[in-house]
């Protein structure tokens, strides 16, 4: 017995010497054995912050430069224009008819896809991504045809006076079409993680199906929600080949705020053009932020899709 | 209020989770769905609330048809497995909501309805908490919230779905202490779901034990105990040995031996004998026993567990033993059960 626990005890003894000589380090500092080296961390940072200086910091810093480029006057007073007011003017009321409808929409599909099985789900999951893979030439493109002087819908509805194409119509459609997808990509994975627990639970309390989603459903997706909103409100204001195609650039009438920008640019127009840019500019910087604030508040309250 | 399940039959897309299953749960009674995962408890359970619509078959509460009613009609409180609190709630909100949402004359005050969460908070003993999230809360403090939730609304019947199940033991059998005397207070009736027999057996009036989507006994736990009516039931309740017999004429074979045993109700053919360790006697000589040597020994608390190897070493059967008795390695051991059951072998391929 008690050779056998010296034995034991030796081979402990052994056996730790042995591992303290492996780890010890060699010249006193451990080096991390899952990150990269120091100078291939500096390159590598320098290599993107150089890329995202040269292709969006840049630009964003020549429009400015160029609105400003004759001084402040000439910056204000090229935006004081009717044309550009009524540019300014549509593109607000394009979102603001389109984003609520989308907000709708994009909710009552995420909802469905995300807490009902059906038939067909996955190809409805699959029709709400479809904005984001066809180009938005093609969008604008499937309006015209659907409601051009050539096709069925739109000499009918022009006969009871509803003007579809080259119209507000047309052009909130169209952007509708392109910004589908922002509210309901952000809710469905939001939802999915949630289950459908607590609405089960609210249902057996005894709520109707209006207040579940209302008091239960509503609430918990509201941070995600906002930043859905938020993403799709820039694009709507922002979207330019889908809106192109339907709007007929009317001077005055059908033009929003990009479709403006490319006509004083093509106009020689720089100033002007660039000065409504800034406003355009101004507006993505102000979505960064708050879409910076949102994930930084309430990172897990939305999708982990979304914090890429 | 009585519930009574009828012929119910619920499949999931042509998978059958309950076949045919039939059940009276009396007024007042605490009784415990009783099975290994997949047996279909929780269907059952949310069968009954109104969260899943039978295939086939109907339930009835009382003498109405609650098949024909919605969840938010059968006034049921049902406690889901991982709680489902509402997370961006209070405490006291989540235990208001049943009365939040109940429409005209029915929806008390706001002030009431936060007296009322007061008084159920207290009921489950977590006063003080009412501002807290659910999200600051531990398990067992959860799980009383959930319960208080569901009380709120004075549901004709209580559901309580693996309630103990994400807890540790010592919360466990301290919940499951709280949640009888709860019960005796409160005269609910109430069906919880559980896969632990210990709780089952020590909590319900009555266990109903599944399988497979079937129901396999009814009863007291000393009916589940003492009178197993069908291998399952002795298998999962408790220990059991089995051996596999014939019986000819009324009477039992091992082998060719008789055991001294006699059935009047199961027909010629191969079949199980199965019996509790302590179940037994020991006799001297063998004119009708069963006979085997020892294999193991252990000791169990106050008693000797040992396991024989009978008609060879071709089965073992455990038999519990005085811890005075020797029971030495090899050394051979007659006995017979004093209470046990005999079931005739699944007609198939013997033919
Ligand atoms: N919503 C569902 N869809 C498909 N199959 C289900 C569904 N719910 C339960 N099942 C199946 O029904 C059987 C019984 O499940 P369940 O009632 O949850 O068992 P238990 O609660 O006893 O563990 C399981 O085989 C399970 O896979
Ligand atoms: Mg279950």
């Amino acid at each position: 017995m008690v050779l056998e626990a010296t034995h034991h005890m030796s081979v402990a003894d052994d056996l730790s010497a042995g591992r303290a000589e492996k780890i010890k380090p060699r010249d006193g500092k451990r080096p991390n054995p899952v990150s990269e080296s120091f100078g291939a961390k500096v390159a590598l940072t320098g290599l993107a912050l150089a890329f995202l200086a040269l292709v969006l910091l840049l630009p964003l810093l020549a429009v400015f430069v160029e609105a400003f480029r004759k001084g402040p006057a000439e910056f204000f007073l090229s935006l004081n224009d009717p044309d550009t007011f009524s540019a300014i003017r549509l593109t607000l009321t394009v979102a603001a008819i389109a984003v609520p409808l989308n907000l709708v929409f994009g909710v009552v599909a995420a909802w469905a896809i995300a807490k009902f099985e059906f038939k067909g789900k996955a190809f409805l999951t699959t029709l709400i991504d479809l904005p984001f893979s066809v180009s938005p030439v093609i969008s604008g493109l499937v309006y015209v045809l659907l409601f051009g002087a050539g096709s069925a819908l739109g000499p009918w509805l022009k006969s009871y006076g509803i003007e579809i194409l080259f119209a507000l119509p047309g052009i909130v459609l169209a952007t509708m079409f392109v910004t589908f997808p922002f509210v309901a990509r952000e809710l469905i994975p939001l939802m999915q993680e949630q289950g459908t627990s607590e609405e089960e639970a609210a249902l057996s309390l005894g709520a109707s199906g209006w207040q579940t989603f209302w008091y239960v459903t509503l609430p918990n997706i509201k941070w995600g929600l906002l930043y859905g909103v938020l993403l799709c409100n820039a694009r709507a204001m922002g979207e330019f080949g889908a809106v192109s195609v339907v709007s007929g650039h009317i001077r005055g009438l059908t033009n929003t705020m990009p479709l403006h920008v490319e006509i004083l640019y093509n106009e020689y127009n720089f100033v002007a053009a660039f000065a409504v840019a800034t406003l355009l500019a101004g507006l993505a910087l102000v979505t960064l932020v708050l879409k910076s604030i949102l994930e930084y508040r309430y990172g897990d309250e939305i999708a982990a899709s979304a914090k890429h | 209020m009585d519930v009574s399940i009828r012929n119910v039959r619920k499949e999931f897309d042509r998978f059958p989770a309950l076949h045919n299953v039939s059940l009276d749960i009396h007024s007042g009674e605490l009784i415990a769905l009783l099975g290994p995962s997949g047996s279909g408890k929780t269907t059952l359970l949310r069968l009954i609330a109104g969260l899943e619509t039978p295939t086939d078959g109907s339930i009835y509460f009382g003498p109405e048809d609650a098949s024909l009613k919605s969840v938010q009609e059968r006034n049921v409180g049902f406690v889901f497995q991982h709680y489902a609190l509402f997370r961006h709630m209070t405490v006291a909100e989540n235990i208001g909501f049943g009365l939040k949402v109940r429409k005209g004359n029915d929806r008390p005050p706001n002030e009431q309805i936060r007296k009322r969460a007061l008084e159920l908070l207290d009921l489950v003993q977590l006063s003080g908490l009412e501002n807290r999230y659910p999200n600051q809360l531990s398990g067992g403090q959860r799980q009383r919230v959930a319960l208080a939730r569901a009380m709120a609304i004075e549901p004709r019947v209580l559901l309580l779905d693996e309630p103990f199940g994400a807890l540790d033991a010592q919360v466990r059998r301290e919940l499951r202490r709280w949640l009888r005397e709860i019960h005796d207070t409160t005269g609910h009736t109430t069906v919880f779901v559980t896969h632990d027999q210990e709780e089952a057996l020590e909590l319900a009036d009555r266990v109903v034990v599944m399988s497979q989507g079937r129901i396999e006994q009814v009863g007291t736990a000393d009916d589940a105990y003492d009178r197993p009516n069908s291998p399952f039931v002795y298998g999962f309740i408790g220990d059991s040995s089995t051996l596999p017999v014939r019986v000819e004429n009324g009477e039992i074979w091992l082998a060719d031996r008789t055991v001294g045993l006699q059935v009047n109700d199961v027909p010629d053919g191969n079949a199980s004998l199965y019996f509790r360790p302590h179940d037994i006697t020991l006799l001297d000589g063998c004119g009708g026993c069963i006979a085997g040597t020892v294999a193991t020994s252990r000791r169990v608390a106050g008693t000797r567990r040992v396991e024989l190897e009978v008609g060879g070493s071709q089965h073992r059967v455990e038999i519990e033993l005085p811890i005075e008795h020797v029971a030495a390695e090899r050394s051979r051991i007659a006995f017979r059960p004093t209470r046990w059951k005999v079931f005739p072998d699944a007609q198939d391929s013997t033919a």
